[in-house]
């Protein structure tokens, strides 16, 4: 029998696998990956307590749908911006762009 | 054990060990490849859950479109498979203790929580529900979500532009 709780402890399994992904991933586009892991995390859990805690509303799914629909806007606009910076940087490695950096 | 504890299991086992593999290859493409069995194994759960609807959404933008964009990102920048860059920077013990304090403090927080569980159940065919409450109570969501990709999209072309 499968409980909420299966759901939820797997989502955070995967969130933690995306954020140590941020967190020590040099590459641009490998930190874009990390992010997606713990979007698609997010999602789950909406899902799990659309199903779980308000079946008759079908809140939880509208919202994870439209994660899904930011998570691509993210991706493009993300994807544009690392290939903009590879143009006038010539690197896409996010400790390597430290212009700003005092 | 019912088959549909054991699906959980095995999409479960699929969607971790795949994220592993995202997470950790020290081959770029390796990487992107693997986001696609991690995101079936969360069209499964999805399907496991009753969303059948959204199911098919994960499988045409995250699995199809997002992967083949990353793909094209990696292979248009320098580097290639990146094997012989360093892939990760000096942060990689703190990132470990950040995200096993995080997965803890997570999975401690769900499990002494007790989940109040709503009776009923899902409609029989959630992607009319869906349409209908996506045209109905939530039209405004639905156009503002319109509006932020269009707009986004047609910034991400602007930036990715060569310039004259």
């Amino acid at each position: 029998m499968l409980t909420p709780l299966h759901y939820l402890v797997l989502s955070a399994l995967v969130f933690c696998l995306g954020l140590y992904a941020v967190l020590t991933r040099r590459n641009g586009v490998a930190i874009l990956m990390g992010i997606e892991l713990m979007l698609n995390a997010a999602n789950i859990n909406l899902v799990a307590f659309n199903k779980y805690g308000a079946p008759g509303a079908m809140q939880g799914q509208i919202f994870a749908l439209i994660v899904i629909t930011l998570a691509a806007c993210e991706a493009a606009v993300g994807l544009s911006l690392i290939l903009a910076a590879y143009r006038s940087l010539e690197t896409i490695y996010v400790d390597e762009i430290n212009l700003m950096k005092w | 054990m019912t088959g549909e504890v054991i699906a959980f299991y095995a999409l479960a086992a699929v969607l971790l060990l795949s994220g592993v593999v995202v997470v950790a290859s020290p081959n770029i493409v390796h990487s992107a490849v693997a986001l696609i069995p991690a995101f079936l194994g969360v069209t499964g759960i999805y399907i496991l859950l009753n969303a059948e609807f959204l199911a098919g959404v994960q499988v045409l933008i995250y699995a199809g479109a997002i992967t083949v964009l990353i793909l094209f990102v990696i292979m248009l920048t320098e580097g290639g498979t990146g094997l012989r860059l360093r892939q990760r920077n000096e942060q990689g013990p703190i990132g470990v203790v950040v995200a096993v304090l995080m997965a803890a403090l997570l999975i401690t927080g769900v499990m002494h929580t007790a989940w109040s569980r709503a009776a009923g159940a899902l409609p029989a065919y959630t992607p009319g529900a869906i349409g209908q409450s996506f045209l109905g109570p939530n039209l405004l969501v639905f156009e503002g979500t319109s509006i932020v990709l269009l707009v986004s999209l047609v910034g991400a072309i602007i930036i990715a532009r060569k310039e004259e």
